[in-house]
């Protein structure tokens, strides 16, 4: 019995409710449906409109889009913004450069989730629990903090240049913080679980039929792999690289702590747009700009997890 | 086939060092005597002490517990209800405008959302004079929201799997549908809401971005004094601070997989 049930005035709130006309069932589904719709579809229509308007040096620090003025609506509508991103070489490179980062990273994720994904699945099921459990425990774990503590090993006297120097395999430290291969390696250890889990939830369904039936006729394990198992793993795989790439062409963290002052990515350009430069609208325009770019992947992801949904 | 299997213990023995060497590392050098984090001097306990006698992250600390509580039981509020009513409701008008916005903020690059609320807060405050301007209110909202989505991924997994029929039961014995969710649904899918609690409260303790964009003076969380004193370079007081906090989650996400196991066990058993 639980005890929220017998809360005084709950089932007499219930029927008043119903009296007036806003059934239980309409209310139940207004409370998630309002709170999002107020706390994330209508924050991208302010950001659009704000993307829209001038810059000043104001409290907030941009011209309204609409005044009256003589008893007229007066709307300015100023484009300028998204023809400055256009303009300057700085935005367009920033896109590229993040597209380009989260693409390589994506893959290596792949390259390296793929199989733990493939083992783990394919243990026994009390391996099983214990391999996920592995893989998600450093999820939970601070992000930020696991980021820094790259920065222990990749730095010019940290971990993995003393012990390389130590077993003389180099002669000097090797520089690794600081650079775009370092944001790699962060974006890569960061988002590993985030291809890992669907790629599991995928192959954990796999028919081991399939596999036998194809060895049986003759195929030899990596024809099998190339003919079957991939082909059949297909949603997981796109459910997980768009996992991975979606959130790494906006990251700021990784790249604000272990890239240098040479790699440029989209959400460090936002972020010094917002902060170091206070212009509001060029910050808007730069997201909706980016979350253009991000349609086409999102999508995807959409589909993969309905074929993935379709699957159960 | 033996090939193939031992390629893949050995990728995914390298994968999982490569998870954890990191993590371990932390540890290992939070108990450096050394100010150098990665050159070994010897035993101490010193950057333990220096951490709790640094006004600053104390109080940062507690900012973001006590945001981390607030939001993560909204989130799990807000998650619960649009879970149940995404799964067990049939059809209603805004169903796949709830379930895209449900799902959504899981992917959205964290700029974006940061930016895109706080836009909304100024926007609020000129129109209707509230939130009040900005600070612990506007984290907690933010944070409510993109937890209640990673909230719904728990719950909503849990509510798929579970037997309709003791449902079916209670209504057929005459329980109102408000009185089956809180003494059939609620007790069943408890576990996942605990899950999903952890989930959003330790998002919330460990999120920058978006408290960046929506907090305002005084409000400074952990993660952002963090992120000040890491961008100056390694400082094994964040060593420290990180091994009590990957220690605690740790033992927290422990206690509840055991606690989820055993309730599993005793529904097995029944």
């Amino acid at each position: 019995m639980s005890a929220v049930s017998k809360l005084p005035g709950g089932r007499f709130l219930g029927r008043f409710l119903e009296k007036i006309g806003f059934g239980g069932r309409s209310l139940v589904i207004a409370v998630p449906v309002f709170w999002l719709l107020l706390f994330f579809l209508i924050p991208f229509l302010v950001v659009a409109k704000i993307s829209l308007s001038e810059a000043a040096i104001a409290r907030p620090p941009y011209l309204p889009l609409w005044e009256w003025e003589d008893g007229f609506l007066n709307i300015t509508l100023n484009f300028g913004n998204y023809l400055f991103l256009l303009d300057d070489p700085l935005y367009m490179s920033a896109y590229i450069e993040s597209v380009k980062i989260a693409a390589i990273s994506t893959f290596i994720t792949l390259l390296i989730g793929y199989p733990m994904a493939y083992l783990i699945a394919r243990s026994s099921p009390d391996n099983r629990n214990i391999l996920l459990m592995l893989v998600i425990l450093p999820f939970w774990t601070s992000f930020l903090l696991r980021v820094y503590a790259w920065i222990g090993f990749l730095k010019g006297n940290g971990i993995i240049n003393n012990l390389l120097l130590k077993t003389g395999i180099i002669d000097e430290p090797l520089i690794m913080l600081q650079t775009d291969f370092a944001v790699y390696v962060g974006i890569v250890y960061t988002y590993l679980p985030f291809m890992i889990l669907p790629l599991f939830a995928n192959l954990v369904k796999l028919d081991g039929s399939y596999l036998e039936a194809s060895a049986d006729l003759g195929a030899r394990p990596i024809t099998t792999f190339f003919t079957v198992t991939l082909p059949l793993s297909i949603s997981g795989i796109i459910a997980g690289c768009m996992l991975v790439f979606i959130p790494a062409v906006g990251e700021f963290v990784i790249p604000a702590l272990l890239g240098g002052p040479d790699t440029l990515m989209i959400g460090g350009v936002l972020w010094n747009e917002f902060f170091s430069n206070r212009d509001w609208p060029i910050a808007s325009a730069v997201a909706i700009v980016m979350l253009v770019v991000l349609v086409i992947p999102i999508m995807l992801l959409r589909k993969a997890q309905a074929a993935e949904a379709e699957a159960h | 086939m033996g090939h193939t299997s031992k390629f893949l213990k050995i990728t995914a023995m390298f994968g999982f060092i490569f998870l954890y060497a990191p993590i371990v590392s932390l540890i290992i050098f939070s108990f450096n005597e050394s100010k150098l984090v990665t050159v070994w001097g010897g035993f101490s306990t010193k950057w333990y002490g220096a951490l709790f006698q640094d006004p600053q992250i104390l109080q940062a600390a507690w900012v973001s517990l006590k945001i981390a509580f607030l939001s993560a039981t909204i989130a799990v509020v807000i998650g619960t209800i649009g879970s149940f009513v995404l799964i067990r409701f049939k059809r209603f008008r805004t169903k796949s405008l709830l379930s895209m916005m449900i799902t959504a903020p899981l992917v959205m690059p964290e700029v974006i959302i940061g930016l895109s609320l706080l836009l909304l807060f100024v926007a609020m405050q000129n129109l209707i004079g509230w939130p009040g301007g900005r600070g612990m209110l506007t984290i907690i909202l933010a944070h409510s929201t993109f937890g209640a989505a990673y909230a719904a991924v728990v719950i909503q997994s849990r509510l798929v799997d579970m037997d309709l029929s003791i449902e079916e039961a209670a209504q057929d014995l005459g329980a109102r549908p408000v009185r089956v969710f809180f003494d059939v649904t609620l007790p069943v899918i408890a576990p996942a809401l605990v899950s999903g609690w952890l989930l959003a409260f330790t998002l919330s303790l460990d999120d920058l971005v978006i408290a960046s964009f929506v907090s305002g003076p005084g409000a400074s969380t952990l993660p952002m004094v963090i992120f000040s004193k890491v961008r100056l370079g390694v400082s094994p007081d964040v060593n420290a601070l990180a091994t009590i906090i990957i220690g605690l989650v740790s033992l927290g996400i422990i206690v509840a997989a055991l606690q989820i196991n055993r309730s599993k066990k005793q529904g097995a058993d029944r």
